[in-house]
């Protein structure tokens, strides 16, 4: 049985994943997770990356509440029970 | 009947249409309407709002604006609000003056201040951006407002809200100054302190805005919001005389104020208001966290971001989400960037207060030490015309200067004890100017 990992989807991409806030998604590695959830979800997929391994620069993902940009981008490895979250760029306050 | 054409001219312009368009991505171009919007649906991107400038050329003049109130509202036209100012009434048309001890110091020959620290209600630039957002919260037929804050904006947010009878949620980092905490509970908000950084805590406002439909200022109303960030580049024009600096140098948190500042004066160059100098933009940052100027520096096409590690608390966002749009004014204008350390800020604070009576928070300690390495570095040339723009209150941030002074001790009312505390001072005063 391969391992799943939370995805929390952020409201603005939910149209394009049925409206569903959460997922169970399998993989080890980010890339892998997202690979998973592009091909549940292609149109999701063309928001999400600005090529084939380049995420759109507004989008940022986390681990656990850790940006994948200090720890291995797209190779950052995850674990079961890891939650990866989808959050549009941080804006100034 | 039929009107003659001046009085139908006349008529046209007391009915006054909005000069506000849409919103349109900054990155793809897509347009939408002007209703509560945190960025593009297609690629997140940023979105800004639009005017209609060819109704403005003729409209909104010299003259026009000069009629205003003074405040900020006197440019009310470039506002993206409908109807009628509903907040910030006295904020805006702060002080702008001409440092000349500072630029004796410094080995320049015209400096400006554009002084922000004394602005109304909430000594920060915030006033300004709050002004505008809360105008469009009671435009959108909101009841609560909220933010994510590092500080200056929960205080904004709080003390604009209260005058305009709102209710208030602020989130904020958990370590955030004590004089900003109390400064902010006294208006009356929910205040939430969040256990990580700046960046944790928008993170978490993004999720809230979506689950409570609250008007959270910088995320759902950000494009409206922002737009208020021009009025202290329109301020610094007309009080220089309806002329630009050559060079402004302006602190860099997020990217929203360096890219609004520019926007401005380019809206006053269309609008004929004023000449096309070419003015020059520097951003200014923490060395702590500085992860546009690195790429400035660098010539990266895109920051890399970082974990804030500096005292410059309310400019310490490791990934600004308006940071690429700072570069990209950089380049275009001609400018550069410069950080500082936290001790070159703390000095830069001193010598501010000390050279011209204006005691500033660590962002603003910012600004002024980066403006002095730029004009020391030659990339701002110490000939031509320079403005700081100083964005908040040392008042809110005092922890940053505790043991930064030496005092004599407390003595006896007696006169004798008095003459000893002035020979201990120009003893003081001395040793300093044998040290330099």
């Amino acid at each position: 049985m391969s391992q799943t990992v939370k995805v929390l989807i952020p409201s603005a991409l939910r149209p394009q994943t049925d409206n569903q806030a959460t997922l169970e998604l399998p993989g080890q590695s980010i890339a892998e997770v997202l690979a998973a959830l592009t091909a549940k979800f292609p149109e999701l997929g063309k928001r999400l990356f600005k090529t084939e391994n380049e995420l759109n620069r507004f989008i940022n993902v986390y681990v656990n509440d850790e940006d994948i940009r200090f720890i291995d981008n797209l190779n950052t490895p995850v674990k079961a029970g890891d939650e990866v979250s989808i959050v549009p760029a941080i804006a100034g306050g | 009947m039929i009107l003659p054409f001046e009085s139908r001219l006349s008529l046209g312009r007391r009915l006054k249409m909005s000069y506000v368009a849409h919103l349109r991505c900054k990155e793809c171009g897509k347009t939408y309407p002007l209703t509560p919007r945190t960025v593009c649906d297609v690629d997140f991107a940023p979105v800004e709002v639009d005017y209609h400038y060819d109704r403005m050329q003729g409209n909104v003049t010299r003259a026009s604006i000069e009629a205003g109130p003074r405040s900020l509202w006197r440019y009310k036209d470039l506002l993206p609000i409908e109807g009628q100012p509903q907040a910030g009434l006295r904020s805006g048309f702060t002080p702008l003056f001409k440092a000349e001890r500072l630029a004796a110091e410094l080995g320049v020959k015209e400096l400006y201040i554009k002084d922000d620290s004394a602005n109304y209600p909430s000594f920060s630039y915030k006033d300004r951006v709050v002004a505008v957002a809360i105008t469009k919260a009671k435009e959108f037929g909101f009841d609560t407002v909220g933010c994510a804050s590092t500080g200056n904006l929960a205080h904004s947010v709080a003390a604009h809200a209260a005058a305009a009878g709102m209710k208030a949620f602020v989130m904020i980092p958990h370590d955030l100054e004590e004089g900003k905490i109390i400064g902010t509970l006294v208006f009356g908000p929910k205040m939430v302190k969040i256990q990580g950084n700046y960046d944790d805590v928008n993170r978490l406002c993004t999720q809230i805005a979506d689950k409570y439909g609250w008007a959270i200022v910088n995320v759902n109303l950000r494009p409206y919001y922002t737009e208020g960030a021009k009025t202290h580049g329109f301020e610094i024009a007309e009080q220089l005389g309806w002329k630009l600096p050559q060079h402004t140098v302006v602190p860099v948190a997020g990217g929203t104020i360096l890219p609004k500042i520019y926007k401005a004066y380019q809206e006053f160059i269309k609008l004929g208001i004023v000449e096309d100098n070419g003015p020059r933009m520097y951003a200014a940052q923490a060395a702590g966290c500085n992860p546009v100027v690195d790429a400035i520096e660098k010539g990266l096409e895109l920051f890399k971001p970082q974990k804030p590690n500096t005292i410059a608390k309310s400019i310490a966002i490791g990934n600004p989400a308006d940071g690429f749009y700072v570069q990209q004014v950089i380049k275009n204008s001609g400018g550069w960037g410069a950080a500082a350390t936290d001790a070159e800020i703390l000095d830069a604070i001193k010598l501010l207060a000390r050279t011209e009576g204006v005691f500033t928070e660590p962002a603003g300690g910012t600004t002024l030490a980066c403006a002095i390495k730029l004009i020391q570095s030659g990339k701002i040339p110490a000939n031509e015309s320079i403005t700081v723009c100083i964005t908040g209150n040392g008042l809110k941030t005092i922890e940053v200067l505790q043991g930064q002074f030496v005092t004599a001790p407390a003595i006896p009312a007696k006169l004798a004890a008095f003459d000893e505390v002035v020979a201990f001072y120009e003893e003081q005063a001395a040793a300093a100017v044998s040290a330099s």
